[in-house]
């Protein structure tokens, strides 16, 4: 999947045509099958380690097979069948939209508001950009570690923190409503430094004596930002919100490691049941019809913010 | 509309660096000013304290009369032309020009009929629904022009406008500013670093050179009677000749000296008491060819430009000056040439830098007559 991203993230950020298309056949004189050969490396490893295994787990979604045997056979459209009718399944579905449909607004509007804040230079500035930066090389275990110690019920740091001030324990990892934001919140705290980087380098971009002008040009800081700030960082924001889609759909390890998906499967997550049909249950077929289906909701999620990003970016 | 100018003793520093220690300035309502100077003089700094874009560390700027120092931008009822354009990238040209309008709550109708009238005094028209992307680089700058137009401000201020186009654009857009000054009858204020900009559009021309006012004054002036050596340094291209001289007896009332080669030359300036050490200041078109001549040396290299030509002669001692020479002229490197000094043109300079000019000549007495007594004193 992160090279469908990075497919669409260099297609955002170069938006342009592919360079060198003026070149006549003049400049690339010789045999065609040397052009070849330079992508043949590149070629093989994609298609021998990505394409080869996609299209297979298609196909692996339309058959019943056993990982143990080995032994399958086709049964059409039965799996996913079987897919619309499990409730686990549904409710996994739900929860990694719902996850992700928090998360990525959160990570746009927060590093957003980092960004911005933290434009400017000196010590502090940087320093901030480096503390907001640092939590992003931690692993999900260090995160679910640290978050765990902080949510702990009666012992942990937010408990504590709260008894405090007189206030009930909330217990989020152990309460059916709470657990799912909660996960966000910690997947938040450890992912914001990236966007906060890619918008704070979208708005170094911006050249200042448009703020100057803005300013002759009686604009209130609103209409500054709203007119030059927030056009100039749209494609930034559509890669963020694009990059976070799919990797927020995508969501295993913070809510495997701390929740294992209760309580109630309120944090079983579509990668969780991925998963567990295949190395619980043995129903390779059936994970992989599975996986399809997280596939074309992420192809869904990326489509629906690039035609947002057409309408908004057509000339009125 | 249109607002007369005063900075009072403005100073700008940063920190313990001071880039303009005290500056003040008078600028007439309907005046084109042109603040002229090198790199890192402070006339960018200037113009931008004047917009509001830099803050002022003493002193104070007026507007019409009115104390805009402390004024926010917007507020002061100025428009700028920047010198990359500052075009809002993501709005058409008639969107970039109604901006500051819309900014102060214009009426639409109000907004559309200043912004189709400059739109059409600029040649702009058919753009209106383009993008900055879309224009060519003297597009830009008209749109940028026209976004100034249609605010109506009481100044117009323009940051080297012009440095970004080529040759060609430049002077047509030259034209095309010194006719919107024309028929606006607006105050401008335009900083450049380029004496040609600078010659051709200013009433009148502040030479800037750290920080202070070298001169100020009509162009011409600037040109024909530099107040000091940068100026005459700065203002011409090519930039005057200098030769160190020897101060010998006067003559006639007026001041003679030896030039470098030993030749001695009667100048036309008036006899005064002068410190330090003297230099012979003298444009390209002062000197020219003449077998009689008391510079001589040797053409290093021919410049020749089409409306002229431009010789570069090596004196002996390493000196090398820029004499015009005939536009048709045989004229080929290598050559010894002799080189007559118009003494109507001649300048000279005293240890401090400041210009001595040559005074007409005293009744009774032409020019030539002078020359010839350089003549004699040469073969003295």
């Amino acid at each position: 999947m992160s090279a469908t991203a990075d497919v669409m993230a260099a297609d955002i950020v170069a938006g342009a045509e592919p360079p060198g298309a003026a070149l006549g056949r003049s400049a690339m004189d010789g045999p065609a099958w040397v052009g070849w050969a330079f992508i043949a490396p590149f070629a093989l490893c994609y298609l021998g380690l990505l394409a080869a295994p996609v299209l297979e787990g298609f196909w692996l979604s339309f058959n019943a097979v056993d990982l143990l045997t080995g032994k399958g056979q086709f049964v059409g459209l039965a799996n996913f069948l079987d897919l619309a009718r499990d409730e686990v399944f549904l409710r996994c579905a739900v929860n990694s939209v719902l996850f992700a449909a928090i998360c990525t607004p959160a990570f746009v509007g927060l590093g957003l508001a980092l960004a911005l804040v933290l434009n400017r230079p000196g010590r502090t500035g940087a320093w901030l950009r480096g503390t907001f930066f640092a939590s992003n090389v931690l692993s999900v275990t260090v995160v679910t570690l640290i978050w765990r110690l902080v949510l702990l019920p009666d012992r942990g740091l937010m408990s504590q923190g709260l008894s405090v001030f007189g206030l009930p324990d909330l217990a989020p990892l152990s309460n059916e409503s709470l657990a799912l934001p909660f996960i966000a919140l910690v997947t938040l705290w450890w992912g914001i430094g990236l966007p906060m980087m890619l918008i704070l380098a979208a708005l170094q971009q911006i050249p200042p004596d448009l703020y100057e002008a803005a300013a002759l040009d009686n604009a209130s800081r609103w209409r500054s930002f709203r007119f030059i700030t927030l056009p100039a960082l749209r494609r930034t924001l559509v890669l963020v919100a694009i990059v976070q889609v799919i990797g927020q759909l995508q969501v295993f390890g913070q809510a495997q490691l701390l929740t294992n998906g209760g309580p109630n499967n309120s944090t079983r997550t579509l990668v969780m049941f991925i998963y567990e049909a295949l190395f619980d249950q043995w129903a390779l077929g059936y994970s992989a019809a599975a996986a399809q289906v997280l596939f074309v909701l992420m192809v869904l999620g990326v489509s629906v913010q690039r035609w947002a990003e057409r309408r908004e970016g057509a000339p009125s | 509309m249109t607002a007369s100018i005063e900075f009072a003793g403005v100073a700008k520093r940063y920190g313990a660096v001071e880039i303009i220690p005290d500056f003040s300035l008078d600028i007439g309502a309907g005046e084109f000013i042109v603040l002229l100077g090198p790199s890192g003089c402070g006339k960018s700094t200037l113009l931008r304290m004047l917009a509001g874009l830099e803050s002022v560390s003493g002193g104070r700027i007026l507007l019409a009369g009115q104390d805009v120092t402390a004024l926010p931008p917007g507020r002061r009822g100025l428009a700028m032309v920047f010198q990359q354009y500052a075009l809002y990238p993501h709005m058409s040209v008639f969107d970039n020009m109604a901006f500051g309008l819309r900014n102060i709550g214009l009426a639409d109708a109000e907004v559309k009929r200043r912004v189709e009238d400059a739109a059409r005094m600029l040649e702009l028209d058919a753009l209106l629904q383009r993008r900055p992307a879309q224009l060519s680089g003297g597009q830009r700058q008209r749109v940028a022009i026209g976004r100034a137009v249609v605010k109506e401000p009481k100044a117009f201020l323009f940051d080297e406008p012009l440095s970004n186009l080529d040759a060609k654009l430049r002077h047509r857009t030259r034209i095309e500013l010194a006719r919107l000054h024309k028929r606006l009858g607006a105050t401008m204020v335009f900083v450049t670093h380029d004496q040609v900009e600078a010659m051709t559009l200013a009433d009148r021309i502040v030479v800037l050179n750290g920080g202070r006012i070298e001169q100020a004054g009509p162009p011409m002036d600037i040109y024909q009677r530099p107040r000091t050596r940068f100026v005459a340094g700065f203002v011409g291209s090519p930039a005057m000749n200098f030769l160190p001289v020897e101060r010998m007896a006067d003559q006639q009332g007026r001041i003679a000296v030896r030039l470098p080669g030993g030749a001695v030359v009667l100048t036309q300036v008036a006899a005064r008491p002068i410190a330090g050490q003297l230099e012979l200041g003298v444009r390209p078109e002062g000197l020219r060819l003449a077998a009689d001549g008391p510079v001589a040396g040797c053409v290093e290299l021919l410049e020749r430009l089409g409306e002229r030509s431009l010789a570069h002669v090596g004196l002996g001692d390493g000196t090398v000056v820029v004499a015009e020479v005939p536009v048709n002229s045989t004229l080929a490197m290598g050559e010894t040439v002799r080189l007559r000094l118009d003494v109507d043109q001649v300048h000279l300079f005293d240890g401090a830098g400041l210009a001595h000019h040559a005074e007409p000549a005293p009744d009774g007495v032409p020019a030539e007559a002078l020359l010839a007594g350089a003549a004699a004193a040469e073969v003295r």
